[in-house]
């Protein structure tokens, strides 16, 4: 006779208040593939846990935004935020897909230019530009989004000294309504500094003044603060052309949209309340249209939208360590992924789907990573259904800032594949060793033992 | 380890304490196991008929076995005498 599954006992406190304590009830449908590769077989490759990235997922979300903002504006270009997810083979997907890159560090743009960019389709942004990566941005004629006034100064003596213009955009600060106001990066907007730093390029003869710039913040919940954005901005480009006939290029309007993540504390879930691409494109392409540009002088419109880019295409997967009770006779579940890996569970209550069939018993359990550390906490409470050691698991949505922000802390990061569209599986990056670690490390000779 | 004698249970899960006026549920694997304790069954006998019945080993089912019984202990639902 077969034997029947076995599933952990367990017994259940019936309450009344139950539901709300745990927000809505939600089933945890499993998710046993990935574009229709077994979640078991990429496992049984590659380890545990693992990081598996959806090329199919990232070009449909990519198309999808696209569309929506070229639907409504003749003239829209997305450049990809490197520093939300720089794996090269995620970054040539969008490249091949068609957006520049988006760049905040020396070293994020020599990435941008292994892989293949061309220096004109780079955006340098951030408050850190050293002399030399400014130079070899100008030469390279990149655009340039500058930060703050001593950064404009070094622009004004690398053009004095060079026979090529360098590109430049500010990026402007400002209020839209949202808190935190990003306000320490670039000049604002409200107190006039934005107008003076224009000021200053305007009557410098070796800038090329071709935008603005900002980014208003990440996750960004409504729509309203892009239209306040997207009108100062015009705002600018439009006093510029009557003080200065100066014609803007382009506006920057940055990143910022929502994922369909859930923010921690929120009680509905992220796919029901976070705004479509069309939602935003509505906001900012109505704006830009409606604001006094010159007839057939609209400006080229930047977006460089980040986790809602990338979020749904990236899974974490990996295997149940343990389970346990605390000693208030809470279940916890331990997992093979903790924080060291899943940054942005200090931000969401991530998707954890069990990889296999369960049945629809459920039990509240907290799910812990494997650090020995305290904070390593993937989600606090939930009803989930009765995991046990060796069970297979995957958070969905976590393409975006886990793969950059990621720690080698207490252990290594575990491989990362991509799943082609024909459904054939590429490792993109290696798991780390202890050599891996070790070969950046000496040992003084007198500490040998 | 006795379970507490005036608690109620039924044959779809469900368990009644009285002097708490609790209520409870319990999976299938978890009727089973307090179905024998009632029966006054021992560990040794419960774990035969489950490692027969389910496809589980007899260490593993003990880990889960005895995680169950301090789920008991912890809702009070085991005699006081026998703890
Ligand atoms: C300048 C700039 N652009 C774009 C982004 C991407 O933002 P998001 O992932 O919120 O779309 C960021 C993120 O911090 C940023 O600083």
């Amino acid at each position: 006779m077969e034997k029947k599954v076995f599933e952990r006992p367990v017994i259940k406190k019936l309450s009344a208040g139950m539901p709300a304590k745990f927000g809505l009830q939600v089933r945890h449908e499993p998710v046993t593939q990935i574009d229709g590769v077994p979640i078991k077989t990429l496992m049984e490759e590659y380890g545990s846990p693992l990081f598996v990235y959806s090329e199919k997922k990232i070009r449909q979300t990519y198309k999808e935004a696209c569309r929506a903002f070229s639907s409504r504006y003749p003239n829209v270009l997305f450049a990809w935020s490197y520093k939300t997810n720089y794996l090269n083979a995620v970054c040539n997907v969008f490249h091949q897909e068609g957006a520049w890159a988006e760049v905040v560090s020396g070293f994020e743009y020599q990435k941008a230019l292994v892989n293949g960019v061309s220096g004109d389709q780079i955006i340098f942004n951030g408050p850190d530009k050293s002399k030399e990566e400014l130079e070899l941005a100008v030469q390279n004629r990149s655009l340039i989004h500058i930060d703050h006034f001593d950064e404009l100064y070094d622009l004004i003596e690398i053009g004095e000294n060079s026979n090529i213009k360098p590109k430049v955009a500010i990026r402007v600060n400002m209020d839209t309504g949202i808190y935190p106001a990003w306000d320490r990066f670039g000049f604002n907007y409200e107190n006039g500094e934005a107008w003076d730093a224009l000021h200053r390029i305007m009557h410098a003869d070796n800038l090329e003044l071709l935008g603005l710039h900002t980014h208003i913040g990440t996750y960004i919940m409504g729509t309203e603060p892009y239209k306040i954005a997207a009108s100062k901005l015009a705002e600018l480009a439009i006093g510029l052309s009557s003080k200065f006939d100066h014609q803007l290029q382009y506006i920057d309007i940055g990143g910022g949209f929502a994922s369909k993540n859930t923010l921690k504390g929120v009680y509905y879930p992220g796919t029901d309340t976070a705004p479509s691409f069309e939602d935003y494109a509505d906001a900012i392409t109505s704006v830009l249209i409606k604001a006094n540009f010159r007839h057939n002088k609209l400006p080229l419109l930047i977006l460089e939208t980040g986790r809602a880019l990338i979020d749904d295409a990236g899974y974490l997967a990996g295997t149940v360590i343990a389970t346990k009770r605390l000693a208030n006779g809470q279940r916890a579940t331990i997992l093979d992924a903790g924080v060291n890996l899943l940054f942005t569970s200090f931000w969401y209550d991530h998707d954890i789907r069990p990889a296999k069939p369960m049945s629809d018993q459920t039990e509240e359990t907290a799910f812990f990573g494997p650090l020995c550390m305290n904070i390593d906490v993937i989600r606090k409470n939930m009803m989930y259904p009765l995991l046990k050691k060796g069970d297979p698991y995957v958070i969905q949505r976590v393409g975006a800032y886990n793969n950059t922000q990621w720690l080698q802390f207490i252990t290594l990061r575990p491989n990362v594949v991509m799943i082609d569209e024909k459904g054939e599986t590429h490792l993109i990056r290696k798991k780390e060793t202890l050599q891996t670690l070790n070969k950046m490390e000496s040992v003084p000779d007198h500490l040998k033992i | 380890m006795k379970l507490k004698k005036n608690l109620a249970i039924s044959e779809t899960g469900f368990v009644f304490d009285p002097s708490t006026g609790d209520s409870y549920t319990l999976n299938t694997t978890g009727l089973e196991i307090i179905q024998m304790l009632r029966e006054g069954k021992n560990p040794e006998i419960i774990t035969r008929k489950m490692t027969k019945t389910y496809d589980v080993d007899a260490n593993t089912f003990e880990r889960y076995y005895y995680d169950f019984i301090g789920m008991l202990k912890q809702m009070q639902l085991v005699a006081p005498d026998e703890e």
